[in-house]
């Protein structure tokens, strides 16, 4: 059942899809399996244009990414989208549902079915990927299926999240180019100010622009970045993020939204900032991998017969809990380095 | 390493609007530790083999409820096999008896009545997918 790791990448490079598709599960299910792939293709990966798309559920940003996909496609990029939804916490399973607005461009089925093979490599890969509760996982899956399109050959490469929880901000303010939809009439702008998306966005998408209230939504942002002005932050990078206005579902400024997307890759090119960003996105996930270590391994140690020892020393008055888990973190940190 | 939860597409073939029956298998399955790439409505065979493909799904479940049954479902198994794909094909809605024989012959795993409880629901799915892998 399992093919080599590489001989799939070697696929995966020459455009085909089901390679990729199955590295992708790879991806998602962590371990040593990931970790080879990760190796693997470091060197290759580096050059994709990095979008993170975010904004609270049904705000649209399915719709849109579908839209820009699809004219990145018809214009003969080739870009992939990676579309990220929560996990039920309680069962672990997940409805995946942001395909079904991505991917359904009209004539799009059509122009399949004359010749699935040949239309299909033209189509955007869309890869729904599910949080699987646990956070950890995500922080380190997410990045590498990043790099795996870019290294690939896909790019642009559309990451979509909902904007709550670290990860997810994390993920997006580690792009190159951070997306934040708004709509009108849902607070969205106190939500996101909150969340603490404001300060990661490189460019707002006011979308359902067709619906009243728009116009506030774009006035309530442009006072934010008034504030962001006075407090310096676009004098010290020169930039300051545009606000589009957008009616995804008919069509209307998702062509604005990529040539704005475009212009602010390159500002970071023109003022070396993407490779900042790059070594950035880097760091979040080398950090992020750091963490994971520490955890299975102190998960080890909670389970060792020494661990349990130290600690059941605290049911009785001779050890308090600060100094147990000094003792475990010593254990933790200063295990003997492994001979060669 | 915990086993992968199981991924299954689920959509509708054609023209048959009705959305109920596939919405609530969607939750049933969701609500057994799956992950479901839905689809919904308006899908073709192409588009769902592509979504098997990029999504590396286990299973591919189809909501059928009209008469329809007896040409779209083999044909999907046909186009599933012919793209060099084993993923297990699943039927839900309402198949009447005598179609039982011809669609397990025609390759269909499994086929679900509008009367499956969630419990028979997910069993089947699971099944379906633990004989393919
Ligand atoms: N009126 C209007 N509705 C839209 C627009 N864009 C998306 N929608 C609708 O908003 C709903 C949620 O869209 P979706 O893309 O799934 O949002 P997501 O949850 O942010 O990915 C769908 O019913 C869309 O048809 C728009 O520009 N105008
Ligand atoms: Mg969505």
């Amino acid at each position: 059942m399992t093919a080599n790791i590489s001989d799939l990448y070697a696929q995966a490079r020459k455009g085909e899809r089901r390679p990729l598709g199955r590295l992708l599960s790879i991806v998602e299910r962590g371990g040593p399996d990931a970790d080879e792939l990760s190796a693997l293709i470091h060197a290759d990966a580096g050059s994709a244009h990095i979008i993170g798309v975010t904004g609270s559920p049904g705000s649209g940003k399915s719709t849109l990414v579908g839209q820009l996909v699809s004219d990145l496609a018809a214009s003969g990029n080739k870009p992939a989208v990676l579309a990220v939804d929560p996990s039920s916490p309680l069962t672990g399973g997940a409805i995946l549902g942001d395909r079904v607005r991505i991917d359904r461009e009209p004539g799009g089925a059509a122009a399949r079915s004359a010749d699935r093979t040949t239309a299909q490599k033209h189509a955007p890969f869309v890869r729904s990927m599910a949080t699987r509760g646990h956070s950890g996982g995500l922080a380190l899956a997410v990045p590498l299926a990043v790099r795996l399109f870019d290294a690939v050959g896909y790019d642009p490469v559309i990451i979509e999240t909902v904007g709550v929880g670290q990860v997810e901000v994390d993920v997006v303010s580690a792009a190159d180019t951070a997306v934040v939809v708004m709509t009108p009439g849902m607070g969205d702008s106190v939500q996101a100010n909150k969340a603490g998306l404001l300060e990661v966005a490189d460019l707002f998408v006011v979308n359902k622009a067709d619906r009243p209230g728009a116009e506030d939504v774009r006035r309530d942002l442009d006072l934010m970045l008034d504030l962001s002005h006075m407090t310096g932050q676009e004098s010290s990078t020169g930039y300051r993020p545009p606000i589009v206005m957008a009616s995804a579902l008919h069509g209307d400024g998702t062509s604005n939204v990529w040539q704005a997307a475009v212009a602010h890759r390159g500002h970071l090119d023109a003022t070396e900032q993407r490779v900042s960003r790059r070594n950035y996105r880097l760091q979040t996930e080398i950090r992020a991998r750091v963490e994971h270590g520490l955890l299975l391994a102190a998960d080890a140690l909670f389970e060792s017969a020494h661990g349990r020892t130290v600690i059941s020393r605290t049911e009785h008055a001779d050890l308090a809990p600060n100094d147990a888990s000094q003792e475990l973190l010593n254990l933790l940190l200063n295990q003997p380095e492994e001979s060669p | 390493m915990a086993d992968a939860p199981i991924r299954i597409i689920l959509a509708k073939l054609g023209l048959d609007g009705h959305d109920r029956g596939i919405k609530v298998v969607a939750r049933i399955l969701r609500d057994s530790g799956m992950e479901v790439i839905y689809l919904g409505l308006r899908q073709t065979t192409d588009t769902i083999i592509s979504a098997a493909e990029e999504e590396d799904v286990d299973a591919i479940g189809l909501s059928m409820h009209n008469a329809s049954h007896m040409t779209l479902a083999p044909a999907m198994v046909e186009a599933v096999r012919a793209a060099g794909l084993e993923t297990p094909v699943i039927v839900g809605g309402i198949v009447p008896d005598e179609d039982l024989e011809p669609l397990a012959a025609a390759g269909v795993a499994a086929v679900l009545g509008p009367g499956s409880s969630a419990e028979e629901v997910a069993a089947t799915v699971r099944q379906a997918v633990n004989t393919n892998r």
